[in-house]
């Protein structure tokens, strides 16, 4: 997993609340493999017509937003299904930090797995960067994960908190299977335990 | 001790070591593994890695399987993956159940269907819709792909523990009111980020005389009001649906489990983070009209006017939804014409659903193309037995294989750009039922009503 430290980035404003993760990646390219390619998959539905051609409305199409690194989303951003790859189109079209007042779940975990750092702030907080954002476009963000801080445009620094656990992978980049075999002897220990307490969770099933 | 909730209690017991900030390593009971795994399961064969507990992993195919008749997956790219999900499997030593086995259906239908799911376990899978086995009692949720394989590897997780939600529903469903419904009126009343962080507990009266099937509904769209999982404390409804299931315990091991499994439900007295309350003799039938599960409402009512709305937020988003749903403020959603039905997906696809679309459908016909898609081939073949294939064939359905099929349209069976649909399913995001499709979630009666009036319409008007 590629380690998250400090980013300078340009920044994005997606309006939206609710945005799932249908929308950040539609289902028909999941099947698709991870890659560089996958970039063009980001919000394919709402950057693209039918017809291939780009929407000029959405966001990530205006001039001064594209290439953005850091997305600042509504509330609720990557609701609903699971797939992962909701967050390596993301990473694959450059977006590294999505700051937003609330994410969803699963999403919000598959972000910590990709070195891709989730920053949660106040709803109103991020209403308001995201104004600053359409009043300035093309301005670039700090996010400083060792000092749990988003620089503003105008230089005020907001700080944001995040689990110290993940943070630590987070800035290790760090791979969390390598970790959690050091932890084999305790998982054997349990799975003893559990056997003498609730056998029929481990019984040799009829198939 | 203080009195703990049903949650507490079965995360506490699957605690296997605590990280500084929180987290805990969180042992899991059983993963379940559809097409959507392949990748996870490529992955460990590239790290050189065995699966740790093949015995606790169980694999079906259903997300990319056609589910038209004999067909099985034209497409090369997916005809891969599901090879692929096969070979996997037999190297791996999972239990699979795939193209050809009758016993194969959506995951979420075939874990409970086999008595895999159990009260009381750690349950995870690649898709969000695992909350459906928290039904049992058990703690279910979705995960990612990572973490797929990190189950894969090590049979555990690391976990921040979510907070505790009930909700509890109070009184009796009217005549017509489904499980889908209740679920339906609860997102819309919390928001499709109301339970983000949770686990929620569904309690009451209304609750408590569900059936398993109408328990697994509520809990399969858990995810949609953002919860991380839902459940229902076990109770005789749930061991008497267990008892003899292949997978289930048997024997001495039945009688252990029954006797833990009594001391699972929450105690008198346990705090919740937070409680919400329903009252069920109170709900209508629900329909959804926008892009988002908590965009309903019951099927007497009008659409929304985004000039109601103060937040400009909320009111550009209405005007958002109305607009993708080609719908214009005000109009009654009754008489709303549909082009087409879908009557399957995790949530409503299990016999019970079955019977009770057939029941409005019988001696009527479909005005609009309408599909039957049964969770799982035992559904099928058990509604074969009862004749309900054939009510849905002579009044114009099409009766189908097993699978996600529209729900999600992995597998290439979508909607057309601008088709709307009354369907079963679970969610009614912008192109999931294909690009510029339109959804409207209803219940399996609701959606049997629109089938035979090519409407959205009051199913309590069609004999419920
Ligand atoms: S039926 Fe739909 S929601 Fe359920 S597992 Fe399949 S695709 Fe997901």
């Amino acid at each position: 997993m590629q380690a998250f430290t400090r980013l300078t980035a340009l920044a994005v404003p997606l309006d939206l609340p609710n945005v799932d993760t249908d929308r950040i990646v539609p289902a028909r390219f999941l099947s698709k493999p991870r890659g560089p390619e996958c970039a063009r998959f980001l919000f394919h539905d709402l950057r693209f017509r039918p017809d291939g051609a780009e929407r000029a409305d959405f966001v990530l199409n205006q001039p001064a937003y594209r290439g953005a690194g850091i997305l600042v989303a509504a509330a609720n951003f990557g609701c609903g299904s699971s797939r992962e790859m909701a967050v390596w189109v993301l990473e694959a079209y450059g977006i590294r930090a999505v700051i937003a007042p609330s994410l969803g779940d699963i999403f919000h975990q598959n972000c910590f797995k990709n070195g891709l750092l989730p920053v949660l702030l106040p709803e109103a907080a991020v209403a308001d960067l995201r104004r600053q954002l359409h009043e300035r476009p093309g301005v670039s963000l700090t996010v400083d994960l060792p000092a749990q801080t988003v620089t503003m445009p105008g230089g005020d620094a907001a700080r944001f908190e995040i689990d110290g656990f993940r943070k630590q992978l987070l800035l290790a980049g760090r791979d969390e299977i390598d970790l959690t075999l050091g932890y084999e002897a305790r998982i054997r220990e349990f799975e003893e335990r559990q056997r003498s307490a609730m056998p029929w969770l481990s019984e040799r099933y009829r198939v | 001790m203080p009195a703990a909730t049903m949650f507490e209690k079965i995360w506490a017991r699957h605690v296997v070591a605590e990280a500084p900030g929180g987290h805990v390593l969180l042992y899991v009971d059983r993963h379940l593994v559809h097409e959507g795994g392949t990748r996870a399961l490529a992955r460990l064969e590239a790290a050189g890695r065995r699966l740790r507990r093949p015995d606790l992993t169980f694999a079906t195919a259903d997300h990319y399987v056609l589910t038209s008749p004999g067909a099985v997956a034209t497409d090369p790219e997916i005809r891969a993956m599901i090879d692929a999900l096969a070979r996997h499997s037999r190297e791996q030593g999972i239990t699979y159940f795939g193209l050809g086995d009758e016993r194969r259906g959506i995951v979420h239908v075939v874990g409970p269907e086999q008595g895999w799911t159990l009260p009381g376990v750690t349950l995870v899978c690649g898709d969000s819709h695992t909350s459906t086995h928290g039904a049992f009692g058990a703690l279910a949720f979705g995960i990612g792909s990572t973490e797929v394989t990190h189950v894969m590897a090590t049979q555990t997780l690391w976990q921040a523990k979510p907070r505790a939600m009930r909700v509890s529903v109070e009184g009796q469903l009217s005549f017509g009111v489904t499980a889908k419904d209740v679920i339906l009126a609860l997102i819309a009343r919390i928001g499709a980020g109301g339970a983000t962080g949770h686990v929620i507990e569904y309690a009451g009266a209304a609750i408590r005389t569900m059936s398993m099937a109408e328990r697994m509904t509520v809990c399969n769209m858990s995810i949609e009001a953002g919860a991380r999982a839902g459940m229902v404390a076990p109770d005789e409804t749930t061991f008497a649906y267990l008892e003899g299931r292949p997978f289930a315990p048997s024997g001495e091991h039945w009688l252990r489990a029954l006797e833990d499994w009594r001391t699972l439900p929450t105690e008198p007295g346990a705090v919740f983070d937070r409680e919400v309350a329903l009252d069920g003799g109170e709900l209508a039938p629900t329909v959804s009209w926008g892009t988002s599960p908590q965009d309903a409402l019951p099927i007497t009512a009008y659409l929304p006017d985004p000039l109601d709305f103060g937040d400009p937020v909320r009111r550009q988003g209405v005007s958002r939804a109305l607009s993708y749903m080609g719908l214009r403020p005000g109009l009654p959603l009754d008489g709303i014409p549909v082009d087409r039905v879908f009557i399957g997906s995790c949530t409503n696809s299990r016999l019970e659903d079955l019977r009770i679309a057939a029941r409005v459908v019988q001696g009527r016909r479909a005005m609009v193309p309408a599909w039957v898609v049964p969770g799982s081939g035992l559904i099928k073949r058990q509604a074969e037995a009862e004749g309900l294939d054939r009510v849905f064939r002579e009044a114009g359905f099409e009766w189908r294989e097993p699978g996600c099929s529209m729900c999600v349209g992995m597998n290439g069976e979508v909607a057309r750009e601008g088709e709307r649909v009354a369907s079963t399913s679970n969610r009614n995001f912008e192109g999931r039922q294909g690009r510029g499709a339109r959804t409207h979630l209803m219940s399996p009666a609701m959606a049997a009503a629109a089938a035979v009036a090519g409407r959205l319409t009051d199913v309590r008007a069609w004999g419920g």
